[in-house]
């Protein structure tokens, strides 16, 4: 075989390669929310996290803005602090905002659910650093049945 | 008697340390030096065709068909949840970070690793190694180096494209068989697919099983006994010894890179 | 420039618990074909491996145009290899080439001679060896006595000074046994190299020798002009020359002796 043809091949083959890469990181992964740089950091505390994970994802009615970059406890009031990227793209969440943790479907995983709160003049934007005061805690089962039997007690 | 079998253990230890020094020491001088690339690129090319090329074929039917499967396989299960909608990461996340790197490896220590020793083992016993060594050229950066790189740059290029075709495959047999939506199939997929955790990750550990393979399979071939018996058992040791140790390996990147 | 080319001096060498060489002396001149004889399994390629510093000596010293070759750097040693060449018993041709570029592979390693250039050297060398017409056969496509005149042609590709050749009559036929005695001979006398044979083929070594060793027990038993060996005393040396089942190397090789041997199961 001419050293040509073996040169087109070979050629041919780096091509496939770099096509099914750029398939694999544009479709198949979700290349971009989490790149560095571009993202800024928030901080939530919660009374209780359930079943949310480093990377989960942050929502704002359905939308994914950013992710959840680690999960740490408090070590004076040992409550679960949760360090939010978010995208440099979404930056103007007022202070009033309020983050609860949601699960998706019955049995899905859970995210963060970000809600925009209010503007006024009094109101200021979060900015990087910053700690979303308005949270809601996971619904864990277990709690919701115990409540649920003991109304029913009464 | 005890004392026989204690020779024969430390014989065996011995041997096996001495290999590894062996294996070792040609790797060495294979790749530490000044490289010359008006030589050395035209041999990589012509290697990255023999290694990499003429070993696509199998990897693209056999990536497709363990991406059917996947998709069939996975489809029964996620349909008794009522959860088919999670066909599309099972297959993506199945492929990306396990089948994709491992099988490649398995494969290619099979079509491209036997190969390469047995070509090392006779060019061993027909004395081509020593006559280039008396014609004052180093088989070592002559013939291994040029197969070592050609090697490491084709397999992960190798396990890219059997896990895209893979990917592809379980599109085809889930969403235009099986009648998942095609658009759940991609999104969800998106959504639990991460570029680094999981992309990059299958990608090195490819790189971690190429140079595996192809150190063991290089080796066995320099270090095989010149004859046709010594040749056929290291061409066979090549394709275990490469197997089992990918597993192994392969065990212990999950535990490192998704296990903590 | 001394008139020895090839000088070993005191060489002992052993392979795992065996010695092949003990305390060995010989001497190779410029210009000359030196022949070294001897039965097979006496390690006649070690020797060559040896001189080519593929192996290293126990002991003792290999001097290569004033070089101590087993002391020689890697980098020293592969500059020594430039000016010697050695011929195979299996020719040793790189079966992916063709007979053309497998002799261009030394001349493009080693140079950066333009191609046409090359060209031009490869058929002359191949001419030399009667194989112009079979450049482009591959080795696969080449009989025995080709596939050595082709490896012959590769190894005078560079213009050696001292070239190797390892038993280069064994497994031919009486024709191409002739036309490699011719050419061992003229290349030495036309190129002015220096040759060394390892052979155990009497006749013809006798016939193209300028001076011959022979070795056998681990070091040289005999040597001089083939004229002064046919008189040689020894026993041992007239034994091989005339190619002798019996006599001083026994036809049998050592064990108990017979009778007790056979009588052992009846005892």
């Amino acid at each position: 075989m001419t050293t040509r043809k073996i040169e087109i091949l070979v050629g041919a083959f780096i091509v496939l390669a770099i096509a099914a890469f750029l398939m694999l990181a544009l479709k198949v992964a979700n290349a971009g929310v989490t790149g560095s740089g571009q993202s800024y950091v928030l901080y939530a505390k919660f009374d209780n996290i359930g079943g949310l994970k480093v990377r989960s994802p942050i929502k704002v009615g359905g939308v994914v803005i950013g992710r959840v970059a680690s999960i740490d406890l408090d070590t004076v009031y040992y409550t679960p602090v949760v360090k939010m990227e978010i995208n440099e793209k979404y930056s103007n969440f007022p202070e009033t905002s309020s983050v609860a943790i949601l699960t998706s479907g019955l049995l899905g995983e859970q995210y963060l659910g970000l809600q925009p709160g209010f503007i006024d003049e009094t109101v200021e934007i979060l900015a990087n650093g910053d700690s979303i005061q308005d949270t809601r805690s996971a619904i864990v089962l277990e709690e919701l049945i115990g409540q649920f039997l003991f109304n029913r007690g009464n | 008697m005890i004392t026989t079998k204690l020779q024969n253990l430390g014989r065996a230890t011995i041997d096996t340390i001495a290999g590894f020094g062996r294996s070792g020491v040609m790797l060495f001088g294979a790749l530490v030096g000044k490289p010359d690339f008006r030589k050395g690129f035209p041999l990589l090319i012509k290697q990255l065709y023999v290694i990499g090329v003429l070993s696509l074929l199998i990897i693209l039917v056999s990536g497709l068909f363990i991406g059917m499967v996947l998709a069939l396989q996975g489809y029964t299960v996620l349909s008794k949840f009522g959860a088919e909608g999670m066909l599309g990461p099972l297959v993506a996340l199945s492929l990306l970070r396990e089948l994709g790197p491992v099988v490649t490896a398995l494969l290619f220590a099979g079509r491209a690793g036997s190969a390469l020793t047995a070509e090392i083992g006779l060019m061993k016993a027909t004395e081509q190694l020593s006559g280039m060594e008396m014609m004052a050229v180093d088989p070592l950066r002559r013939i291994i180096a040029p197969r070592f790189w050609a090697g490491v740059i084709s397999m992960p290029l190798l396990a890219l494209v059997f896990t895209a075709v893979g990917i592809l495959g379980g599109h085809l047999i889930g969403v235009d068989w099986l009648g998942v939506d095609s658009g759940s199939y991609w999104s969800a997929m998106q959504a639990n697919v991460d570029l680094y955790q999981d992309v990059v990750n299958g990608v090195i550990k490819s790189m971690v099983f190429a140079v595996i393979v192809i150190w063991i399979a290089l080796h066995k071939g320099y270090d095989a006994v010149p004859t046709s018996e010594g040749i056929s058992r290291a061409t066979t040791q090549t394709v275990v010894t490469a197997s089992l140790t990918v597993l192994g390996f392969d065990f212990i990147l999950t535990a490192l890179m998704f296990g903590g | 420039m001394s008139d020895i080319m090839v000088d070993i001096q005191h060489l002992s060498f052993s392979r795992g618990e065996r010695l092949i060489y003990d305390d060995m002396c010989m001497q190779v001149r410029r210009g000359k074909v030196t022949a070294i004889m001897g039965p097979s399994g006496i390690g006649k390629t070690t020797l060559l491996r040896l001189i080519g510093g593929q192996l290293k000596p126990d002991s003792g010293q290999i001097l290569f145009d004033g070089q101590n070759i087993p002391t020689l750097s890697r980098a020293e040693l592969y500059q020594a290899r430039k000016k010697m060449s050695m011929l195979f018993q299996s020719g040793a041709l790189f079966t992916e080439m063709s007979v053309f570029d497998n002799v261009a592979f030394p001349i493009r390693e080693h140079t950066r001679l333009p191609e046409s250039l090359i060209k031009l050297i490869v058929l002359m060398k191949l001419e030399s060896v009667g194989l112009r017409g079979a450049r482009d056969l591959m080795p696969a496509e080449l009989s025995g006595g080709m596939a050595r005149r082709a490896a012959l042609a590769r190894a005078i590709a560079l213009d050696p000074e001292l070239i190797l050749y390892d038993e280069p009559f064994a497994g031919q036929d009486p024709i191409s046994m002739g036309v490699i005695v011719r050419l061992i001979k003229e290349l030495n006398n036309a190129l002015g190299l220096t040759s060394v044979v390892v052979s155990h083929d009497v006749t013809e070594v006798m016939s193209i020798a300028d001076y011959v060793y022979l070795v056998a027990e681990k070091k040289v038993i005999g040597h001089g002009t083939p004229e002064q060996l046919r008189q040689h005393k020894s026993e041992l040396v007239q034994q091989f020359l005339l190619g002798e089942a019996d006599g001083a190397v026994p036809f049998h090789f050592k064990a108990e002796p017979y009778e007790d041997e056979l009588m052992e199961p009846a005892r």
